[in-house]
């Protein structure tokens, strides 16, 4: 049980890391904050496609002789593309936040509301 | 030649005319190249639809590598037919987008938001022709992520909080799917859509698949703001550029709706979706207070964009109760609300649209009168209430007459009572809008140019779209006709 519980420990990591993230999205009440938890609920994704790309016993999947078993490069390849989208969300939503400091004059959602309120 | 290629041009065409666009520089000229390049796509589009209706499905192996090892391309008539809805209401609006945008943007950003249209629509397209699931995500992130920067073009300083909103909530959505796809995969080692289907079954009740189906519903249901996850959709449909609320209400939800189709029947099949896990009663319920919510929250908005933007959340909630009858009648229902509502919503925001051309806001206090001086515009705006009310002679009646009979056929009579009783709610929403601009009188108007009717490159294509209103409420038998198609194939266990 113990083994069964520390064997997958990669996947432990990223169910801490998917909550920790989630949970700045949800809690912070700073805009650039909430940019950095949507990046680490983001990156526990990326950990969980590579971590299913493991083969017991495997090494890097390159092409040579006396290498019998390899991880399954698919995962890897495929997060790589969801890793540029989170590069390009990240960049995205700091954008947003630079054109909203301009607006505003603040990152901070309580501090917009208010100004909501008062001017819309 | 030309012909076997038309899959991979509906996604490749939008894609490389996009940075053509930022080239152009020019207002006038980007507009063009979107104009010209929309209405390539509506035509590829139609082509695909003639084309499966008649040789069955078509599939296409993009690059020559062959499914499930490559990327398929897999048209039937459930995607060709999301496929037409998005290139047509794209390639009408674009034409409504040319003066209202010059009103709203700035000139020299004005080549920078029909990229970013372009990339809009190569997302949406592509989420629809795609065979692929993690290529689905892909072009999920590509429509999401230009329709954000689309929403912070927005005049007001609140379009920048709405996109930022949309971007955390619609990245959080778009992981969830992500994560769905990934566990699938790792029970199945495939990606490709039919492929998957296969596969599935002898794993279905495995811990990591149910696991899988409940982050892709959430996922998923985020995408298309069903009730309680819609907080992000109202603001963003309110404080967006008039065209892209118009594009993103008819077609950016509708291919969620998709979305939720092809994983839901397709892939995971209707069997485990709706049997083992239960799902129908869930959405059901979900469904039916999404309908209830927007419609009674609608009633009390002051500003009609936003007034819209509720009533779409309820008629996600109709589009969502159809498919989760899990019957033939029910699918049929969901499926033509998607065309209905995509012309309802696309008619009622252009014409939103042109009210906005001419006043300061679209508020109720705003439009007091204004039925006096923009007859065409509040006429074309009466014409699509009527058909989002439901009215008999219009597509809303058909959606509504189809969802009614699906629930009858369940003999679900309080399912029907709360159908009709969001109608009601409809009549009243539209009511104060009929009533602001035609039975108030009209304060004094300072400028003089605030007297006139919308120009005719705004009013055209809203009229074309109302019009198709009416003519697909008296003879809907081709979208029907296609829908029952798609049900039945939907239903049916795959080959």
């Amino acid at each position: 049980m113990p083994a069964e519980i520390l064997g997958l420990y990669n996947y432990w990591i990223v169910i801490v890391l998917m909550m920790a993230g989630l949970y700045v999205v949800i809690a912070s009440h700073n805009l650039v904050k909430k940019i950095v938890g949507l990046n680490i609920f983001q990156t526990s994704v990326f950990i969980l496609y590579i971590s299913m790309g493991e083969v017991e016993g495997g090494t890097a999947p390159i092409l040579a002789e006396g290498i019998p078993r390899y991880a399954n490069p698919l995962p890897h390849v495929l997060i790589l593309t969801a890793i540029v989208v989170g590069v390009a969300t990240t960049a995205l939503g700091l954008a947003l936040v630079v054109r909203i400091h301009q607006a505003y004059n603040s990152v901070e959602e309580d501090e917009i509301e208010k100004a909501e309120d008062s001017q819309p | 030649m030309i012909g076997a290629h038309l899959p991979a041009l509906q996604v490749v065409v939008p894609l490389i005319a996009a940075p053509v666009c930022v080239l152009l520089r020019r207002p006038r000229l980007a507009w063009g190249l979107a104009t010209l390049i929309n209405w390539i796509c509506f035509g590829v589009a139609t082509a695909l639809l003639a084309r499966v209706l008649t040789e069955g499905s078509i599939s296409y192996p993009l690059g020559g590598w062959a499914a499930p090892w490559g990327i398929e391309y897999r048209v039937d008539v459930v995607n060709a037919f999301v496929l037409v809805i998005v290139a047509g209401v794209s390639a009408l609006v674009v034409l409504f987008a040319r003066a209202s945008v010059e009103k709203e943007i700035p000139a020299e950003r004005i080549y920078l938001f029909y990229t970013l249209w372009l990339l809009c629509v190569t997302g949406l397209l592509g989420m629809a022709v795609t065979g692929d699931a993690f290529n689905l995500f892909v072009f999920l992130e590509i429509s999401s992520l230009s329709s954000y920067a689309l929403i912070s073009l927005g005049p007001e300083r609140r379009a920048l909080t709405a996109a930022y909103r949309y971007l955390v909530m619609g990245t959080i959505g778009a992981t969830f799917i992500l994560i769905g796809i990934g566990l699938l995969y790792m029970m199945t080692g495939t990606l490709n859509m039919m492929d998957l289907a296969r596969h599935l079954p002898a794993v279905a009740g495995t811990r990591t698949v149910i696991v899988a189906f409940g982050f892709l519903t959430v996922g998923i249901s985020l995408k298309i703001a069903l009730f309680p996850l819609h907080s992000w959709l109202p603001n963003a449909y309110t404080y967006a550029p008039s065209a892209v609320s118009a594009l993103l209400a008819a077609t950016a939800t509708k291919v969620g709706v998709y979305m939720l189709l092809r994983f839901f029947f397709t892939i995971v099949g209707p069997y485990f979706s709706f049997e083992v896990m239960a799902e129908g009663g869930l959405l059901i319920a979900i469904a039916l207070l999404a309908t209830v919510f927007g419609s009674v929250v609608a009633i009390f908005q002051d500003n009609i964009k936003s007034m819209l933007a509720y009533s779409s959340i309820a008629q996600i909630g109709y589009m969502v109760l159809g498919i989760s009858l899990v019957s033939v009648t029910g699918l049929t229902a969901g499926i033509v609300h998607l065309f209905n509502h995509a012309l309802i919503k696309a008619g009622l925001f252009m014409a939103v649209g042109c009210l906005a051309f001419r006043l300061r806001a679209v508020t109720l206090q705003e439009i007091a009168g204004i039925g006096r001086y923009m007859p065409w515009t509040m006429a074309a705006f009466v014409v699509g209430g009527l058909s989002l009310i439901g009215v008999p002679l219009t597509v809303g009646f058909i959606s509504k007459w189809y969802l009614v009979l699906g629930a009858l056929e369940r003999s679900w009579w309080p399912v029907a009572g709360i159908i009709l009783f969001t109608s009601l709610l409809a009549v009243v929403y539209i009511w104060r809008v009929v009533e602001a601009a035609y039975f108030r009188t009209a304060p004094n108007r300072g400028h003089p140019t605030r007297f006139q009717e919308a120009p005719w490159s705004m009013l055209v294509p809203t009229w074309v779209v109302i019009l198709a209103n009416v003519y697909f409420g008296i003879s809907p038998s081709f979208p029907i006709d296609i829908a029952q198609r798609a049900a039945q194939a939907l239903l049916s266990p795959l080959p």
